[in-house]
């Protein structure tokens, strides 16, 4: 039954996308744009291939993997190596990682087709997806850590991918400041565990952890060994909340939507943000030992999940409502996590990395449709004109809201059952958070929906400019340069573009003044389709094994005593189907329902109500517009704080001590004491003869004092 | 009065040595005067060689105290001419003699 994994497969997996992003980021250039897409795609086939066997193999033989690949260093008895740890978990964070970036590797080729840095873009991705699967496939918590920051600096790239735009530049800077926010925890927390576990592997780590955590509970009580967990379980978190966006770390999220949409759907929805997700999940025999971590994770999830929320309603930009519906679905997840029910965020985390994926390629696909604006009251009635987006985003939109039958729907169900099952202290606003959220979350996702598909056909009048959101004014920034090899780069692109898609259309760009909106070629729409089917029915076919058939064997370890989430969940657990029926008795359902068709009566059927109501609500929509005034506070108190601090360090520690004290300061006090000492240098003879005469006398007596004495007498 | 001793001598010598090194101090117009203090230091420490040779015990090694004074007396003059050749082109190059003008090695 528990057969072993072979190595050389495994570390196929994270060599081959890691192979094209090398090929394709340093030799580029040469092999022209065609071949730079073909071969980081067969990197990620090939591990995508790998990664679906391996999950085949976990599931059906019960095989697993955990070993050492390589060590680097040994120092002070504590290994530093490259490892691996495959089970449950991890295959099927492998397969989700491998298939969402192989979907976002072909859409790519149609939504980047015009874009200077195509192969600068494959390569970034192929490196993502090394990154994350070298993230999730560790055994270790180095390991973790350098994945952790690969994909971080990933993310940086790609969210200033266009350079030359301000705000892109701005929002990858404070992705990359807010990260180190959270890995600076991150990082505390991974020293607790070396300090005090001596040992960065996982399972040593956790058996001596949870030694300590029995002991504790047993004798010392509010002793420190009790209080060293609960810092290390909240350093950890910390640094989950920086990657997965959790308030009050999430302000870069919305702003990292000024990259590109495939990567935003590739990122910062389907993959990196649920690094924080995995990584809990991955230290649940930690969490499990401190409530009172859980309950902070508990309290900071249902913040996110219900705040964040709020804000996605008020937005106008595609790609922002979808990334604050990304917020406030993590929020859901670590909801999920706080409440011990760690295969049921995981399971959440697997529908949402499908249906966000779908909801942001399908945004792109608007966006291109839309000749890259971005304002979704500039949309409508889209319906017509892109038939296969439209479908796909209905089928994303129903899995998001939770509809029955749907994926999302089995996996955030679960998440609200768990809610009530748990007896943390935390759990009564848990409940309202994620009650309250099905609500909001039908809301904007339709509102949406509606605003960008049915409806009156605004794109023809355009009633708002579109914002300088989208590729558009770089791109006629570069065409007026015309530096990269731009021009060559065209025209190669387009000869490939007629050759091998015989796509006529393509001509969408920002010289063409026919508005009507038109569907994307198949590289955009075949991901889509490809993702809406795990979308509409992956959950329906994975709940029973994933959460009760103990698909995740030893990989997450749950107390199912003191957190009886999961005992629960499985007691009242009939089926998929009956699940599902039983949902209509639930008032969660109607809530969505509610939802939807409350932004059907705004947007639709009466236009003029979502006016009234913004007029009604203008002190609320002001607070939601500003984004409960974080960015203010983190701009005008911490940042400018900061800026305070190190203008005092500078001027006052740097200029002033440093360079005024010590460096300019010994100078002064050497030419000062000089100036003193050059007035004996008379630079006359008699003088020199003179001090040498006395030097000499009285060199003399000192050495003579005693036989002068002795002389005397 | 009594006999004169060493003592007297040697005080002899130096009050001699003294007002040589006076003289090069207080010496502020003229290298010559100068160089005529280094000779009265010189004749200072031949004051002292003649007096500590004459009270020498034995009576053979009396004449070497003495032998060094013509050492001396041939090298102070050697030394004179040089530093006398030495000031004529000092005077040709600066067209002056002054001690206090001569500072170049404050630099």
């Amino acid at each position: 039954m528990s057969a072993n994994l072979s190595l050389l497969p495994l570390v196929i997996v994270p060599v081959a996308p890691l192979v094209g992003a090398i090929v394709a980021g340093l030799f580029g250039q040469q092999i022209g744009r065609a071949n730079a897409h073909r071969i980081t795609i067969l990197g990620v086939l090939i591990a995508f291939v790998i990664s679906a066997m391996t999950l085949n193999s976990v599931v059906n033989d019960g095989a697993h993997f955990s070993g050492t690949v390589y060590e680097w260093m040994n120092a002070g008895g504590l290994k530093m190596e490259v490892g691996f740890l495959i089970d449950g978990l991890t295959a099927m964070m492998m397969c989700v990682v491998t298939f969402v970036s192989l979907m976002v590797h072909v859409y790519t080729i149609g939504y980047m087709k015009e874009d200077p840095g195509y192969q600068r873009f494959f390569s970034y991705i192929s490196l993502f997806t090394f990154s994350m699967l070298m993230l999730v496939m560790s055994n270790n918590f180095l390991q973790l850590f350098f994945g952790w920051e690969a994909v971080g600096l990933v993310s940086y790239l790609l969210i200033g991918f266009w350079f030359k735009k301000p705000t892109a530049i701005f929002a990858n800077m404070k992705a990359f400041l807010v990260n180190r926010v959270g890995d600076f925890g991150f990082i505390l927390g991974i020293g607790l565990i070396a300090s005090y576990a001596h040992t960065l592997n996982y399972a040593e780590a956790f058996d001596a952890f949870t030694k300590v955590g029995g002991l504790a509970t047993a004798g010392f009580g509010l002793g420190t060994d009790w209080l060293l967990i609960t810092v290390t379980c909240i350093c950890l978190f910390i640094g989950a909340m920086g990657k997965s966006a959790q308030f009050p770390l999430h302000v870069w999220l919305p702003d990292s939507m000024e990259g590109p949409t495939p990567i935003s759907a590739l990122i910062h929805a389907a993959t990196m943000v649920t690094a924080g997700i995995f990584m809990v999940t991955r230290m649940s025999p930690l969490f499990e030992l401190s409530d009172t971590a859980l309950n902070f994770v508990l309290v900071i999830g249902s913040i996110t999940a219900l705040f964040m929320g709020f804000l996605g309603i008020i937005q106008n930009d595609i790609k922002r409502v979808v990334a604050y519906s990304t917020l406030s679905q993590l929020g859901y997840m670590t909801v999920a996590l706080g409440l011990s029910a760690y295969p049921v965020a995981v399971f959440h985390l697997m529908t949402h990395a499908f249906f966000k994926a779908l909801l942001f390629l399908a945004a792109g696909s608007v966006i291109m449709g839309m000749h890259h604006d971005q304002d979704i009251r500039n949309m409508g009635g889209l319906r017509k004109y892109m038939k296969i987006t439209y479908w796909t985003s209905l089928i994303g939109s129903l899995a998001l809201i939770g509809t029955p039958f749907f994926s999302g729907f089995y996996s955030k169900d679960s998440i609200i059952d768990a809610a009530h099952a748990s007896h943390l202290p935390g759990a009564s606003f848990a409940i309202f958070s994620v009650t309250a959220g099905v609500f909001v979350t039908a809301f904007y996702s339709f509102r949406m929906f509606f605003l960008v598909f049915h409806g009156k056909e605004r794109f023809r009048d355009k009633p708002f400019p579109a914002e300088l959101d989208g590729p558009e004014p770089e791109l006629e920034e570069d065409d007026s340069h015309g530096e990269h090899g731009h021009a060559v780069a065209h025209a190669t692109h387009d000869d490939h573009a007629h050759d091998a898609h015989g796509h006529g259309d393509h001509g969408h760009g920002h010289d063409d003044h026919d508005h009507t909106p038109h569907e994307s070629p198949w590289v955009v729409t075949g991901p889509l389709i490809a993702l809406a089917i795990p979308s509409a029915i992956i959950g329906f076919f994975t709940i029973k094994p994933m959460l009760f058939g103990g698909f995740f064997g030893s990989s997450i370890f749950y107390d199912s005593e003191k957190h009886p989430a999961m005992e629960e969940l499985a007691k009242e657990f009939r089926g998929p189907f009956e699940m599902a029926l039983g949902a209509f008795a639930q008032p969660t359902v109607y809530l969505a329902i509610a939802g939807v068709l409350l932004a059907y009566i705004m947007y639709i059927v009466r236009p003029s109500l979502s006016d009234t109501a913004a007029k009604i609500f203008s002190p609320l929509i002001k607070i939601l517009d500003n984004k409960y005034y974080f960015d203010w506070f983190n701009e005008n108190v911490l940042a400018a704080g900061a800026r305070l601090l190190g203008r005092g360090l500078w001027k006052g520690g740097d200029q002033g001590l440093i360079d005024g004290l010590v460096v300019n300061g010994s100078a002064r006090a050497v030419g000062a004491f000089a100036g003193v000492v050059r007035l004996i240098q008379t630079g006359h003879l008699y003088w020199y003869a003179l001090v040498m005469i006395l030097g000499v006398f009285g060199l003399l007596t000192w050495q003579l004092w005693p036989y002068l004495l002795s002389v005397a007498h | 009065m009594s006999e004169i001793s060493l003592a007297h001598y040697l005080t002899l010598g130096g009050i001699l040595f003294a007002l040589s090194v006076v003289g090069i101090f207080l010496n502020r117009r003229n290298l010559i005067v100068l160089l005529m203090a280094i000779e009265l230091m010189l004749l200072a420490v031949n004051m002292n060689f003649i007096a500590f040779s004459h009270y020498l015990p034995v009576a053979q090694d009396r004449m070497a105290g003495q032998v060094f004074v013509f050492f001396i007396l041939t090298v102070a003059a050697a030394e004179s001419a040089i530093g006398l050749a030495i000031l004529v082109v000092l005077f040709r190059n600066r067209a002056t003699i002054a001690a206090d003008e001569l500072d170049a090695l404050k630099g």
